[in-house]
């Protein structure tokens, strides 16, 4: 085996009572991509901060390059060679490339020199690895790809040997995330290190050479890649056999439920997002809307549950207009049977700052179930949020809890659980399992097939592929704010690929 | 003629009465691009013009009393520190409580050192800034046009005065040609992007506030050591704040600060030179409504005619690392 880059040995956190990491040991070695794997919360991005420097361990060791290194500052894993990609970039949105490149490691008080300096470097590091970027761009006028690549950047510049990834590919379009795989193989046969955090099996298949597990703080195997099965990985994680792709029956589509016709919109700076666009959804049946972030899914989400005017075309719910004018409010949507679980749950389906009970009546509280007179009955709510945390097993199980403090996965099922239990005719989810671990997927896809086998009718709409094939139907294709093509659940993922890319229309345009 | 004289006039007032707000609007500048948010401005200079008009009335120097604004506005700047970057307080919170407590304490301290009713003694000669006369003013005087824009618009100003304006280059200087103001300005945007660049966010944040407080104590010093020969009660009569709506009308730059100073100085100037003469057209207009013209503009501009103006991002946030 190849010498070891960084050991950790003993390595112990805690914040106030929880125990992020307890007693971790891990050696990666030199050259190699390491995968590290494990639900949120499992403390993989702990681990890691500590060894950044960012928290410092209770107790532990940790030796990079075989010698021990006392890491307090982020400038001391800096000064060892250490470089990381949040997960979250940390980088100034309103400055350049350059300008974000020298942050911190400028050569003295004045910038000239150090933005030169930086100018030649980024060019020879663009030769090198094939990591090109326009060095006068701003950052927030850039791609999220070519954002990570400025972190990326960030790391070498710094003379990082050992670089570190948090969740890379959360934020990418499957092109960006293999073109990111490619970036990272390079850097390994430059003989550098690469520690690669995520909760995605599939590329800690598809590119690592060793993987460890963590589970609930504690580092419970590693495993040389090749020799792994992502069933096995899967059930370290979880601690119990998961399944990776739903089972389920075929479809008895009923009738239509939901009829979208000629739909067109506009975003907020008058490009047209949605291009005339006609589907219909049937009861019993999950349809799938697949596509690269960012071609018009969003858009036609947010027309349909009446958050966002449409400019013209019709949609209707069990044969009646929905009026898309803006004069469609989602609480009248709602009453007439059309759920809906936003794409971002953070900012429009909860409220952070609210107790779980709160959010689970979130836009349901005019029901007279909640109410006492022109009183909220509390008594009537608690039970309802009991019920429903005992049904889609939210933890931890207190309703009084602040929403905050849930894991992703957990406020997906508080979303979910509010949505669902009113047992709507329409249920529409955008990307129902951004963000939520392996677990809790397999929860909620069994939750999804369960509404399509009650008879209602589903729209899913995600960037995740395996979850688009998964659980549709039938799968839409949407690119550029068009539907590309209609493909059954049997498609292929390459097909499908080409058809986000846009290419089949492309070719039949020439 | 007589109007071009009258012009001349006004323009000087302009630049004289935009001096203070000019400073107070840099100090602003610096401390909300580093992101806090900085209320408290009135109350720094307001200490500011206490302390340089009592500490030359005492000492009997100009000069000593100048040090002694900066050092107490400072001072000041680094209680709003200590509140809000290291206890990350609520930076408005704190910065209505430090004009509080100089609108309090100046009168306090005022009337039991010096027992003029919050007042400081009258300044004499040498206990204040004088003009200073530039080469040539007088020479050129009679000379049409540029002789009295040179000897009446540009000369006869006090140092403060020119100091303002020759600090509007080198804020610029200092916030996009140093190392300090690129840092500065990454941690009013993202402090996270600075923590993990291996740069502490909160001493950068006191280095923001340090260079508010001088700036904020050379705006007190004018108004009670040049604009007026000693301190009296509430002297700042608002300009703290005034000198935030042009720092928002400015978009956080510095020469746009400027422009927006020297606006609001130019109306106040126009309320007082036209108080009482009639206006063409309208008529005679009462003093009450020139005087607030000033107030009335800062409402339309802030209400939406300065178009977008996005404020530093991390601006009034308190910095914690995650968890």
């Amino acid at each position: 085996m190849a010498q070891a880059a960084i050991e950790l040995i003993g390595i112990n956190k805690s914040f106030g009572a929880v125990r992020a990491n307890r007693d971790i040991n891990l050696e990666i070695a030199r050259g190699t991509i390491h995968g590290i794997v494990g639900e949120n919360g499992a403390g993989k991005s702990t681990l890691m901060s500590i060894l950044y420097g960012f928290y410092q361990a209770d107790s532990g060791e940790i030796r990079v390059g075989g010698k021990p290194a006392s890491i307090k500052t982020s400038n001391d894993a800096i000064a060892l060679g250490i470089g990381m990609v949040h997960q979250h970039f940390m980088l100034v949105d309103n400055f350049t490339v350059l300008e974000n490149i020298i942050l911190g490691a400028e050569s003295d008080a004045l910038l000239k020199k150090s933005i030169a300096k930086a100018r030649s470097e980024l060019e020879r590091l663009e030769r090198e690895y094939g990591l090109e970027v326009d060095p006068d761009a701003i950052i927030e006028e850039l791609p999220v790809g070519l954002q990570q690549r400025v972190e990326i950047l960030k790391a070498l510049y710094r003379g990082a040997e050992i670089l570190i990834l948090d969740e890379p590919t959360g934020v990418l379009t499957p092109a960006e995330a293999d073109h990111l795989f490619r970036i990272l193989k390079q850097l390994k046969e430059q003989g550098k290190t690469v520690v690669l955090i995520t909760h995605k099996l599939r590329e800690i298949m598809a590119i690592t050479d060793n993987v460890s597990v963590m589970r609930q703080g504690t580092m419970v195997a590693t495993r040389e890649t090749k020799k792994t099965t992502v069933e096995e990985l899967a059930e370290l994680m979880v601690g119990r056999r998961v399944l990776l792709r739903v089972e389920k029956g075929e479809a008895e589509a009923g009738n239509v439920k939901l009829a979208v016709k000629n739909l067109t919109v506009k975003d907020s700076r008058g490009v047209t997002m949605v291009d005339d666009i006609s589907f219909d959804i049937k009861a019993g049946e999950i349809v799938g809307i697949a596509g690269v972030a960012g071609n018009g899914q969003s858009e036609l989400l947010e027309a349909i549950s009446g958050i966002r005017r449409a400019v013209s075309g019709s949609v209707m719910l069990d044969g009646k207009p929905i009026d898309l004018t803006g004069a469609a409010d989602p609480g009248e949507l709602r009453d007439r049977g059309l759920a809906h679980v936003p794409e971002d749950r953070h900012h429009v389906g909860l409220v952070l700052a609210f107790e779980e009970n709160e959010n689970s009546i979130l836009g349901y509280h005019h029901d007279p179930r909640y109410l006492k007179g022109p009183f909220l009955n509390i008594d009537a709510i608690m039970a309802d949020a009991k019920d429903k945390i005992e049904k889609y097993d939210i933890r931890p199980g207190n309703p009084r809890l602040k929403t905050a403090n849930f894991s992703g996965g957990n406020q997906q099922k508080i979303v979910l659980a509010r949505e669902m239990e009113q047992d709507p005719g329409v249920l529409i989810v955008g990307q129902p399992t951004r963000g939520v671990d392996v677990g809790a997927i397999e929860f909620i896809h069994k939750r999804l097939i369960a509404m399509r086998d009650q008879g209602k009718a589903v729209l899913v709409v995600s960037v995740e592929l395996d979850e688009i094939r998964s659980l549709s139907d039938r799968i839409l294709v949407m690119f550029a704010g068009r539907i590309v093509g209609e493909r059954g659940p049997e498609a292929t993922e390459g097909e499908l690929g080409l058809l986000m890319a846009g290419v089949e229309r492309q070719e039949a345009a020439e | 003629m007589d109007i071009f004289i009258a012009i001349v006039q006004i323009l000087d007032s302009t630049i004289r009465l935009s001096v203070p707000l000019l400073l107070a609007c840099l100090a602003g500048l610096f401390s909300e691009r580093a992101g806090v948010f900085d209320i408290g401005l009135e109350g720094k200079m307001l200490v500011g013009a206490f302390a340089g008009a009592a500490a030359a009335s005492v000492m009997h120097s100009a000069l000593l009393g100048l040090g002694m604004a900066i050092l107490i506005s400072v001072a000041f700047a680094m209680i709003h520190g200590f509140a809000s970057i290291t206890h990350r307080g609520n930076q408005i919170v704190s910065g209505v409580a430090i004009n509080f407590i100089a609108a309090g304490s100046t009168i306090i301290l005022g009337q039991a050192w010096f027992s003029q009713g919050g007042r400081t003694p009258a300044l004499q000669p040498g206990e204040r800034f004088e003009g200073i006369i530039l080469p040539g003013a007088n020479a050129v005087r009679e000379v049409p046009i540029l002789g009295p824009i040179y000897s009446e618009l540009l000369s006869g100003h006090s140092i403060l005065v020119y100091f303002a304006f020759a600090m509007v280059p080198f804020a610029w200087w200092v916030l996009f040609r140093t190392r300090f103001g690129l840092r500065l300005r990454a941690v009013g945007e993202n402090p996270a992007a600075v923590d993990t660049a291996g740069i502490s966010v909160a001493w950068l944040r006191y280095r923001a506030l340090i260079c508010t407080g001088v700036l904020t104590g050379v705006a007190g010093a004018y108004l009670s050591m040049v604009q007026n020969g000693g301190f009296v009660k509430d002297m700042t009569a608002g300009k703290g704040y005034i000198a935030l709506a042009a720092l928002i009308f400015a978009k956080w730059k510095p020469v746009n600060a400027m422009f927006a100073c020297l606006l609001f100085g130019f109306l106040d100037a126009a309320a007082i030179r036209l108080q009482g003469s009639p206006l063409p057209i309208v008529g005679k207009v009462p003093v009450q409504f020139m005087q607030a013209m000033p107030y009335v503009l800062t409402v339309i501009l802030l209400a939406g005619f300065i178009g977008k103006a996005i404020p530093p991002r991390a601006g009034g946030v308190p910095y914690v690392k995650e968890r």
